[in-house]
């Protein structure tokens, strides 16, 4: 039988997509949907988590991501700028930092910074709150770094040359000409990094807390506990995607806007 | 023409094994206008860069208005005030206003405030024919309007030589006019200027004297009427007659 290329192409597509509605008509009919309610979204469990979940754990997370987020920037601007600088050791130290903390799992670092350091010099952090937010902030400094790097370079060479030109020293040709236009760059990039921040927070719970510094995921877990139930951790889960899909769809929103406005 | 206003002295330039400028002598009189030539790469735009530091040259010495900017001493922050430059490709503070493409240079490097360096843009945009252009921003602007707020920029710091580097030479043609006539009435009005261009036109017309360089080196330097119209060296005729005919 003769066809041509394009029919064959459709048979083929037609193929995969019978498959695919095969295989979820028969998952449908498999699961136990009943029991997985029950057991995932038990609506007795999801009201119980409320308002503690919004007022208590929410509130945590947005604490941690905030000091965790403006930690971060300050450090990755600082970072960026050193490693961009004309001095070596500056240049070196820059890429020593970011090198380390990127390559460092949160978690390990969490814990060496949460744990070791107390263990090893006797210090104690002032409360938990500053030793959760603290290591995140470092971390977070590493990963901004490369994208604040990342926009200064992409900065057009001539606007370095204009501020100079016109008698500004290169501190002051930085501040006020190339990390302003650097920044409308990196804004997409950066609501992401914010993003991966709110969920790193999930994290800190390993070194401990207190009730009420709970943040959402270790709130979700502990009402596993109390209700026996799988439900909590779904409430926490939505809680963050509501705090997420926002947000990267700003950044995704931001970065066609600034596709069609640079020609 | 009385005392010179930019001097230099056994200027070399390299880029790693690339020796761009290989001892040029030059010095350019106060309210003196004075076109560069050349083919590309023969160094007149490095020349130029030279002048106010933004390439640092490997040896000989570099003076404006009595500074040695090449003195390891020398504040280039400071002595760059001296002279403002217009690039090829505007470059413009594309997250600034025009006004305060103008002013910021003022308010921060000056330290002037901000009223009277409004009023100090205000005045050059009128003089540039932009005055309604104040509020704009510079991706609003065609390359010619661009250009000009530019060169309102440059002025604003009140140098005491301009430094033009192949400004009409990314224009659409059209535009290129507009811009000439403001470097013309700058000249006209006694700025000492230093024009890297292609615009034979307004070399012949505007310029006092016109050198040309290739490979690094001034081949040939006298009035625009005996360089461009009876060159005397054989690789400015060929330059000439290349330029020229098209």
């Amino acid at each position: 039988m003769n066809m041509s290329r394009r029919q064959r192409l459709q048979l083929v597509r037609g193929g995969i997509y019978a498959l695919t509605i095969a295989a979820l008509a028969l998952l449908i009919i498999s699961v136990d949907w009943g029991a997985l309610g029950g057991a995932l979204f038990k609506w007795e469990v999801v009201q119980k988590q409320f308002p503690d979940i919004l007022t208590s754990a929410l509130r945590n997370t947005i604490i941690f991501t905030i000091f965790g987020f403006i930690g971060g920037l300050s450090l990755g601007l600082l970072l960026a700028i050193m490693r961009l600088s004309k001095s070596k050791p500056y240049r070196w130290f820059a890429a020593t930092y970011i090198e380390i903390l990127r390559g460092i799992p949160l978690l390990v670092t969490l814990l060496i910074l949460g744990f070791g350091i107390p263990i090893a010099t006797g210090w104690s952090w002032p409360n938990p709150y500053v030793q959760g937010a603290v290591p995140l902030a470092l971390v977070a400094g590493a990963y901004i770094a490369e994208t604040v790097r990342a926009g200064i370079e992409a900065v057009p060479r001539g606007q370095m040359e204009a501020a100079r030109s016109l008698g500004m020293s290169y501190t002051r040709a930085m501040v006020t000409v190339i990390i302003p236009q650097a920044f409308r760059i990196i804004v997409p990039p950066l609501t992401n990094e914010f993003v991966l921040l709110i969920k790193d927070t999930s994290l800190i719970s390993v070194l401990g807390v207190t009730e009420r510094t709970l943040d959402l995921a270790r709130f979700g877990r502990n009402g596993v506990n109390d209700s026996a139930n799988a439900t909590p951790l779904v409430v926490a889960g939505l809680v963050y995607l509501a705090l997420t899909i926002p947000l990267t769809q700003l950044a995704a929103w931001m970065e066609r806007r600034s596709k069609v406005g640079r020609r | 023409m009385s005392e010179p206003l930019v001097e230099l002295r056994q200027l070399h330039k390299s880029f790693g094994d690339n020796h761009v400028l290989r001892g040029i002598d030059l010095t350019v009189a106060k309210g003196e206008v004075l076109c560069i030539i050349g083919p590309s790469g023969s160094g007149k735009s490095t020349l130029l860069r030279c002048v106010n530091m933004l390439e640092q040259p490997t040896g000989g010495q570099v003076f404006v208005a009595g500074v040695e900017l090449t003195h390891r001493d020398c504040d280039i922050d400071k002595a760059r005030r001296a002279t403002g430059m217009v690039f090829q490709q505007f470059n413009l503070f594309s997250h600034l206003s025009v006004r305060d493409n103008i002013t910021i240079s003022l308010r921060k490097v000056l330290k002037m405030k901000s009223t009277d360096a409004n009023a100090r843009a205000d005045a050059l945009l009128n003089r540039v024919g932009l005055a309604d252009k104040a509020s704009a921003y510079p991706a609003q602007l065609s390359g010619g309007q661009q250009q000009r707020v530019a060169i309102a920029r440059a002025l604003a710091m009140e140098p005491s030589v301009m430094l033009f580097d192949e400004a009409t030479s990314a224009l659409d043609p059209e535009l290129v006019g507009d811009v000439l006539g403001v470097m013309r009435e700058l000249a006209e009005e006694g700025m000492t200027m230093l024009v890297v261009t292609h615009e034979m036109g307004f070399a012949r017309n505007v310029a006092d004297r016109v050198i040309f360089m290739d490979g690094g080196v001034i081949v040939e330097e006298g009035k625009p009427a005996q360089v461009i119209n009876e060159p005397r060296e054989e690789r400015t005729k060929k330059f000439l007659a290349n330029v020229l005919e098209n």
